[in-house]
């Protein structure tokens, strides 16, 4: 039971895991732990895990992974992924190690570091150890604790200043594990100023078994810069994915974050932006797709700490057969966070008497020259829109599948990468129709043979 | 303009309480703390029969199991509940008949209230059963009620009076277990107010009560009982005020209401308790659970408030609509200036077949004050085609206080629908310069677009209450014109 065995894993390994990082993130480790050991892994009687209940995934063993696979494993041999149509860096994560044929770190010709961040730590130790742990309240959740206590590589990205990444940057979190595993990878990203960044995320299992990740990115966005964050999330039921985004964002940025929810076992998503420069802006979408027994938890928290900022939350589900869905989105506007504007939308659709839908819009305003509004619905398609669609000869199904598509589309059709929004329009068409399977598992098709092109590992950037 | 806005924030805050004065009437108290024993003498100096002690006791027991809850956006000192005196009536314990048997000063008291008993029972036809603290003194009207089989009586009356009706409906909609405060009422509630309306009545007039709290240290532990029968109709006002203390007074009541089929109760608040002074001290902790089951079939319970007073507020009105097509309605406007602290909304629990029920929350905060809407919508799994409608407002003045909304929607089947918006602004320069445009000062525009603001629920009040409630919200905004 990790439950239960969490402690002895730990304290098993701490030499590992505190090894090799400087001191004072050792200390932070340590802490980390502690703070996690006062309440253990959450349950249900706490306010934010109310609908959420890991006590099942719990109750497995679960191994966890201290060191990089030694062996050589030929990644293209055993997982085929990519967007064809989509031209990308990509990176790959292997049980929550960064993965390279070539080396850890890499720095391109226009000053961007993509690699493993416990390399960064021994390499590049002025910029790790100005962002690392510095978005993440460890007291706040047992999760984030946790991974900080765990966490030993991930994904490091340094963008400098006036650097446009062209072509987004696609990390892709492969599973390959012959027992239940529970990986926690962390990763950090750090943007300069006026600077642009798209980042596509997925996950993907390949052997069949329990998993759960818990993993933290760190986002640290300078001034006038540009992130685009895209999570794709198709998983098999098995998986329980607990993902935790903590951005910091400075004046005049924006952070686009998106969280495309097709599939999965548990899936956790908490967002926590903190506008800390006047004019900065937190643009955030959300599209879940759920059925059988599948469970979705959207956690949001916007944090206006200055004037004049933004923010701007779209949630929009589907919700079939047994499946739940949550959606927590916080918005707190400081004291004085003066001239805030922030708007939030959580729209929902039931479509069997067995799912569930829970939504908690919530406002916690300390400033009078604020513009906040919320909305929250729950409710079917339109009988009005059905109707008119029926009386053009359209069968009931196809005047379903038309509506529902149309609810989905509003998140996707604001995806900025035409190739992207073109392959997720086909996947949520596809899901809808109940044909979507894990095959499709992070926007690729396991059948289809993997072009030429395909490079695992970063190319250079010209 | 900045400046003038600022200092008639500041004017607001520094409204003295009109209501702060102090009833010399000699009361029977027993002595501070909460025990066994504390419970079975105020059970004996209210002659109670046995049921009701051993009802009191079984809370108090389950209480002492129980945590003060600490969810709520509130931020109070810990309450010692071992400080305060638990039972206060007035000594002349006598039931009068007519109002010349009460004692003038009493009588005085609600005069400066502006609630002229006499004059309330001439003019406006409405039957007031005045609790004087803890023990009901006047009640008027009681005969023309008679007539028609209504039951309006203090609680401890109708605990000798009608023990089946109180045995067979109190603690079914709240029970002593629901919380914390809910279990301490039950142990210790003094006296409260019993309603009960037969078959196919339509009571002809608005039930009244006042209440007061008078001795200093006394916690006021009220309960109300309301039945409705089939075909029923009842409107029932509940308004308060209480005179200024430093000490902060404890009040947590309890309000059940049932509604058979086709029963229609309409329950209203004007709620005006002292606030506690500028510089946040002293004034009412209100920790209210108030419930309304809506057990018939389109039976209808509807919460009307207006919430201007005490320092901290804790109160949820809601409704459980088990019958088909039952309705329920929560109208709310919520005021808080210097340190007030309000964490109030409703609670929506959709069990029978269409069910509808409508949220409209209004909260405006000033001064230094925060003011949160807290509501719950449940469907559940067999309220099916059931609907909800809510919205909630706020309204800041002033950039040092705090509007918040705290939302849960539950659905739990398909054929529901919920919708929920809200919205937090201040009032803008625009509208304020429209009506400076049109030689309306600033103090003026403001009160205008704030009673403009709550008059959605304000409309929903029963006229008596509807002037009253608009002159304390101009009393709450006095003075906030620049």
């Amino acid at each position: 039971m990790l439950k239960k065995n969490i402690y002895d894993i730990y304290r098993a390994h701490q030499n590992q895991l505190l090894d090799g990082f400087p001191e004072h993130v050792k200390q932070l480790k340590k802490t980390a732990f502690d703070a996690f050991q006062k309440n253990g892994f959450p349950h249900n009687r706490l306010e934010k895990w109310r609908h959420t209940d890991l006590s099942k995934v719990l109750d497995h063993d679960f191994e966890c992974y201290f060191e990089p696979e030694k062996k050589h494993i030929d990644i293209e041999k055993i997982f085929q992924c990519e967007l064809p149509e989509m031209d990308t860096y990509t990176v790959i994560q292997y049980n929550g190690w960064f993965l390279s044929r070539y080396s850890d770190l890499s720095k391109l010709d226009n000053g961007v570091i993509i690699g493993s961040l416990n390399q960064a730590f021994k390499d590049y130790p002025d910029i790790v150890q100005a962002h690392f742990g510095k978005y993440t309240d460890i007291n706040s959740s047992a999760m984030q604790a946790l991974n900080t206590a765990f966490a030993q590589d991930g994904i490091f990205i340094y963008v400098p200043d006036n650097v446009v990444v062209e072509k987004p940057i696609q990390i892709i979190n492969i599973l390959d594990a012959p027992h239940n595993a529970f990986v926690q990878p962390r990763n950090l990203f750090v943007v300069g100023d006026n600077s642009a960044l798209t980042l596509v995320h997925c996950d993907h299992s390949l052997e069949h078994k329990l998993s759960l990740i818990n993993s933290l990115s760190e986002i640290y966005i300078g001034e006038n810069s540009f992130v685009d964050h895209y999570k794709m999330q198709n998983k098999d039921a098995d998986s329980t994915l607990l993902t935790t985004i903590n951005a910091h964002v400075e004046a005049a940025s924006t952070i686009a974050a998106n969280a495309l929810i097709l599939n999965g076992g548990i899936i956790r998503n908490n967002i926590n932006v903190k506008l800390n420069g006047p004019q900065a802006k937190a643009d955030l979408k959300g599209l879940y797709l759920v059925d059988k027994h599948q469970h979705v938890d959207n956690q949001i928290f916007i944090h206006h700490a200055v004037p004049q900022c933004l923010s701007n939350q779209l949630y929009k589900g589907i919700i079939d057969d047994q499946a739940g869905a949550v959606f927590n989105g916080r918005i707190l506007v400081d004291k004085d966070a003066q001239q805030t504007n922030a708007f939030q939308t959580n729209k929902n659709i039931l479509l069997t008497d067995e799912a569930n839908a829970y939504s908690q819009p919530q406002l916690e305003i300390y400033a009078d020259d604020v513009k906040c509004s919320h909305g929250s619905t729950v409710g079917q398609l339109d009988p009005d829109a059905m109707f008119y669609l029926r009386s053009r000869g359209i069968c009931e199904h196809s005047a379903r599948m038309l509506l529902m598509y149309a609810f989905a589309s509003e998140v996707v059709q604001t995806i900025a990468i035409d190739a992207l929004k073109e392959r997720l329009d086909n996947m949520v068409t596809k899901r809808l129709k109940g044909e979507l399977s894990i095959c499709d598992q992070c926007m690729l098709h396991c059948s289809e043979k993997a072009p030429d092109f395909l490079r695992m590992d970063i190319k250079p950037l010209v | 303009m900045q400046d003038q806005t600022d200092k008639i924030l500041t004017d607001v805050t520094q409204n003295e309480y009109k209501y702060g004065f102090v009833t010399n009437v000699d009361t029977d108290t027993i002595p501070k703390g909460l025990t066994e024993e504390t419970i079975r003498i105020i059970s004996a100096k209210k002659k109670e029969p046995d049921f009701m002690l051993e009802f009191r006791l079984k809370a108090f027991r389950h209480w002492q199991t129980m945590e003060e809850p600490d969810w709520a956006h509130l931020n109070y000192p810990l309450i010692d509940y071992q400080d305060i005196i638990y039972y206060a009536a007035p000594k002349k314990k006598k039931q009068f008949e007519s109002l010349d048997e009460v004692d003038p000063e009493l009588l005085e008291t609600f005069e400066k209230l502006g609630i002229p008993l006499d004059e309330q029972k001439m003019l406006t036809g409405v039957a007031v059963d005045a609790v004087m603290d803890s023990v009901s003194v006047a009640t008027t009207f009681k005969s023309t009620l008679a007539e028609k089989g209504i039951i309006f009586c203090s609680f401890s009356e109708a605990v000798k009076e009608y023990p089946d009706l109180i045995k067979k409906h109190l603690g079914t909609v709240v029970p002593y277990t629901d919380n914390y405060f809910a279990a301490l009422n039950a142990a210790v509630f003094s006296d409260g107010s019993f309603c009960y309306i037969p078959k196919g009545v339509k009571c002809p007039i608005e039930l009244s009560t006042y209440f007061r709290i008078n001795a200093a240290n006394t916690g006021q532990f009220e309960r109300t009982l309301i039945v409705a029968e089939e075909g029923s109709y009842v409107s029932y006002m509940e308004g308060c005020t209480a005179p200024q203390r430093d000490e902060n007074q404890l009040h947590a009541a309890v309000v059940e209401i049932i509604a058979h089929d086709n029963a229609e109760v309409k329950y209203s608040t004007v709620q005006n308790w002292y606030p506690g002074g500028k510089d946040g001290k002293g004034g009412i902790y209100n920790f209210v659970t108030k419930r309304g089951l809506c057990k018939g079939f389109r039976s209808k319970i509807s919460w009307t408030q207006v919430e201007t007073g005490s320092a901290i507020t804790w109160k949820y009105p809601s409704c459980v609509l088990i019958g088909e097509e039952s309705i329920g309605e929560f109208y709310s406007v919520a005021v808080t200036n210097n340190h007030q602290q309000a964490d109030t909304g409703s609670k929506m629990i959709h069990i029978g077949k269409k069910t509808k029920s409508t949220i409209i929350s209004k909260g405006i905060s000033a001064g230094k004050s925060q003011n949160s809407y807290r509501g719950l919508v449940k469907m559940t799994k067999r309220a099916l085609d059931a609907r909800n409608f809510t919205q909630c407002d706020s309204l800041l003045l002033g950039d040092k206080c705090g509007a918040h909304t705290f939302p849960y929607i539950d659905v739990h089947n398909k054929s529901s629908v919920v919708e929920h918006e809200a919205t937090t602004s201040k009032i803008s320069e625009d509208q304020l310069f429209y009506c400076n445009q049109r030689g309306i000062d600033t103090e003026k525009a403001i009160a205008l677009i704030v009673n403009g603001y709550a008059k959605e629920v304000l409309n929903k009040l029963p006229m008596e209450f509807a002037v009253e409630a608009q002159k304390l919200l101009s009393i709450s905004l006095e003075n906030s014109v620049g």
